[in-house]
């Protein structure tokens, strides 16, 4: 296996893009990557594109041909473009995808893409689109929404562990408080825990400021070999570790409700591959589609016990300049949540912060970041690690 | 009401009607929904049909108020995760005042309609929980 890197990345702005189309937003950001690459078309040996459910919110699929043909690469180069898909975690599988193109020697420079056009159609077909990374015949039909499935797992985590809603809470303001920092973000206003309180109840104990929002954006990270990657660039993020886990799709046949035993295992398979423990990481982008997701996620990955999570979030120690930055970006809360796109966004907010790029939410000597990309409830897992350091 | 096609919902009807799963007499593991591979025993499970007693208690629960797709009707409604005497669990409603549901509380399976298509549309039935 060869050694990856990162050398170029791009992202539009995350939000509810009304005046742009699924193939402008994808076009703009897989363009700016190849720029800060510094690559041409006839360089790319294939596309792997992370996106969830073109056929509903923009009923279009065969997205790799449309992503191939809008960016200039199908007519004359036929470019191979495949599209991945595993609900909100399809970003993260598409980099992984990728990874393992340059990685077995099939192909010398990839590009790994993440798209989705959430508001094109109303909030009731987006919401039903998303509740189908749910087991649709045993969850959904009973009237089990996406945030009421999260909501189970907090409930429990609360019972248990006497996590409160000040606790779920504070995710949400660290999170915004970040995302004011952040150029992408949807969202750019500092909150309060009353804000998160008083917001409308969605499913008890998750306010709708609990919950990530349905969003437009893509993002897109160029791959080629670490042995190559300084003849593109003085900054290369490598890869050290890439891991992915199943699980039941359904919440209710996990033995443990408040623990994701994808992200567990994907952790744990990414230390392993990486040589590194969670005390070697400096920083982490996770899956916070919701307050609690966030909380399980730190616990999971190994960066506090479990029933730790709300304590120490709401004590500070995840912020920016805290022992372990969660979420410099704002995480899905702020930057939002267009499902294919953020396990991309995700990396390429830890190449920018190993670069030392990131602007006023940079963490101060960041050298080795992790991902944490999550289908569904935990039936999916997808966890990477990057280094500055070859 | 999440729409299903009278194919994709009626074939599933002694499940959802009667809750009919599964047991792997190999191992003595019960299923529901029902399985057809086994995944402590895989293909040496000896996978059997299996009719629920119907009790259980609450594990985890919520109280849906964005409700999902034609269950506006109903809001708010009680989620719960129930595991069943048998060892299984499953996702249900539980029907009784918000105030009341709690974890680990006691209930039984009852036999009623999930929702409708619309006024000419199919009717869905299926089970829910009540206090026991």
């Amino acid at each position: 296996m060869r050694d990856v890197a990162i050398i170029g990345v791009g992202c539009t702005k995350f939000g509810e893009l009304w005046d742009r189309s699924f193939r402008d937003i994808f076009v703009e950001a897989g363009v700016s990557s190849l720029e800060d690459a510094g690559i041409q078309g006839e360089d790319i040996g294939g596309i792997y594109v992370g996106n969830m459910s073109g056929g509903r919110f923009v009923e279009q699929e065969h997205i790799g041909s449309l992503i191939a043909d809008y960016s200039g690469l199908a007519s004359t180069l036929h470019v191979p473009a495949t599209r991945v898909e595993a609900a909100c975690a399809s970003g993260g599988l598409a980099l992984r995808q990728a990874i393992f193109a340059i990685a077995s020697g099939y192909n010398d420079i990839v590009v790994a893409a993440g798209a989705e056009k959430m508001t094109d159609v109303s909030p009731d077909i987006a919401t039903d689109a998303l509740a189908a990374a749910a087991d649709r015949e045993w969850e959904g039909i009973v009237g089990a929404t996406f945030p009421g499935l999260y909501a189970m797992i907090a409930r429990l985590h609360m019972h248990t562990y006497g996590t409160t809603s000040e606790q779920l809470a504070s995710v949400s303001v660290k999170n915004h408080h970040n995302g004011t920092m952040n150029p992408i973000a949807q969202f750019r206003n500092e909150i309060t825990i009353d804000t998160v309180l008083n917001s409308s109840m969605v499913a008890d104990p998750l306010h709708m400021f609990d919950c990530s929002p349905i969003s437009d954006g893509a993002s897109s990270v160029v791959l080629t070999t670490a042995d190559a990657a300084k003849k593109y660039t003085d900054t290369p993020v490598y890869i050290k570790a890439t891991a992915l886990a199943c699980d039941t799709i359904s919440l209710h046949d996990r033995p443990d409700i408040t623990t994701l035993g994808a992200t567990v295992e994907a952790g744990k398979r990414a230390y392993r591959m990486a040589g590194l423990t969670s005390k070697n990481i400096d920083l982490v982008e996770v899956h916070d589609c919701f307050t609690i997701a966030e909380i399980c996620a730190i616990e999971d990955l190994g960066f506090f016990k479990k029933g730790e999570g709300g304590r120490a979030t709401y004590d500070g120690e995840t912020a920016i300049d805290a022992q372990i930055p969660i979420n410099p970006s704002g995480g899905l809360k702020t930057c939002g949540h267009p499902v294919g796109a953020t396990g991309i966004k995700q990396a390429v907010e830890i190449t920018e912060q190993l670069r030392g790029t990131a602007g006023k939410r940079q963490v101060d000597g960041a050298e080795v970041g992790m991902t944490h990309n999550v289908g569904g409830t935990g039936g999916t897992a997808v966890v990477h690690i990057f280094s500055r350091n070859r | 009401m999440i729409s299903m096609t009278v194919a994709r919902f009626w074939r599933m009807i002694p499940n959802r009607y009667n809750l009919i799963g599964t047991q792997c007499t190999n191992c003595g593991q019960y299923y529901f929904p029902p399985r057809k591979i086994c995944p402590t025993c895989r293909r040496d499970g000896k996978i059997e049909e299996y009719k629920f007693k119907g009790k259980g208690e609450v594990v985890t629960y919520t109280v849906i108020h964005t409700p999902a797709k034609g269950y506006d009707q109903q809001t708010p409604y009680n989620i719960a995760i129930i595991k069943l005497d048998e060892g299984t669990s499953l996702t249900g409603q539980v029907i009784c005042d918000p105030k009341e549901i709690q974890i680990g509380m006691k209930v039984r399976s009852v036999f009623r309609k999930l929702g409708e298509e619309s006024e000419r549309g199919m009717i869905y039935y299926g089970t829910k929980f009540v206090p026991e």
